[in-house]
């Protein structure tokens, strides 16, 4: 192992569930509001995981009010408390982009067996 | 007290502040450099410490530079570099310089020797803009006017083709994020010239002095 790799080691977090790309996740992100910090949750389908290392990082895509929104979160962040699996969907790639493109009942993405 | 040392470039990775924002950071192996010679106003015309860094098998060295190191009783010492230095008597012969004279949130200077680039153009080189590539343009990258027609000749400094990189450059500024003595690390903020496992020399930041 080399030195950059071994030093990105001490940051990782170690806890981390395992999740894929059609994974439904609920991420728990710290918000800080003027001195206050509060929890808010972000809940969607992972349409892809990027990078590896400290780099890492995943997105998250959910229709709200209508609108597509899609947040990129780095993996080993501390402002994410804590990434909850909610349903695990099976589907054939590892980038789920033709989900931007589908709504409704299209967009569904079949549960694992 | 101006202060250095040298080191090796490792590598880039990025870091986690508490809050969250992620920074990119370059991992140096700084030190432990050792210093070699004094040089001083009676002898050399100017003051400045010689520091010596990193390692080489014995049969590389010249018999000159096994002497110049055994003269001081130095072990032999892969890179050479003079700091200037306004207080001599703050460093002996011997005396080991490590990655702990730079402190977190300290502003630095990092000289290196950038990764060449063989000849380039002037689009690489300088910056320069392209020409259309198509629809019948027959101005491509090329550098196109020298100059005026009147003096009849160009002008010396003229930007063109040519050698690009391996020279030496200073990045200004750079703010060390962390400081590990014990594995002679340094970290700081963003890019640094020259390509890993190059020779970097790490100082005191002129413009927060």
């Amino acid at each position: 192992m080399n030195l950059i790799q071994s030093l990105e080691q001490e940051q990782l977090k170690k806890d981390i569930v395992s999740f894929n790309p059609g994974d439904t996740v609920r991420i728990h992100v710290k918000v800080v509001e003027g001195s206050r910090e509060r929890i808010q949750v972000f809940e969607g389908v992972v349409i892809r995981r990027k990078g590896g290392g400290i780099g890492e990082t995943f997105t998250v895509r959910r229709v709200s009010y209508g609108v597509g929104v899609e947040r990129t979160f780095p993996l080993h962040t501390p402002k994410i408390e804590r990434i909850e699996v909610v349903r695990r969907g099976r589907v054939r790639r590892a980038r789920l982009y033709y989900l931007r493109g589908l709504r409704g009942k299209a967009a569904r993405i079949q549960d694992k067996r | 007290m101006p202060k250095g040392i040298l080191g090796k470039k490792i590598g880039m990775t990025q870091i986690f502040t508490e809050k969250g924002l992620a920074i990119p950071i370059t991992v140096i192996e700084a030190g432990p450099c050792v210093v070699v010679q004094k040089k001083t106003m009676e002898t050399d015309g100017y003051q400045a410490v010689q520091i010596g860094f990193g390692e080489k098998r014995e049969r590389l060295f010249t018999k000159p530079l096994k002497g110049h190191y055994a003269k001081n009783s130095v072990r032999p010492l892969r890179f050479l570099r003079e700091l200037k230095v306004e207080d001599l008597e703050a460093y002996q012969i011997g005396q080991e310089i490590k990655a702990d004279i730079f402190a977190q949130g300290e502003m630095v200077d990092i000289v290196g020797k950038s990764k060449g680039k063989g000849f380039a153009g002037g689009i690489e080189r300088h910056g320069f803009s392209r020409g259309p590539m198509a629809h019948g343009s027959k101005y491509h990258r090329g550098s196109g006017s020298l100059g005026a027609k009147g003096p009849a000749r160009v002008y010396k400094g003229r930007k063109m083709p040519g050698h690009l990189g391996a020279e030496r450059v200073t990045v200004q500024n750079l703010e060390v994020i962390k400081v590990d003595a014990d594995r002679n690390l340094l970290a700081v903020k963003g890019a640094i010239p020259g390509p890993k496992g190059g020779l970097v020399i790490v100082k005191p930041s002129t413009k927060s002095r």
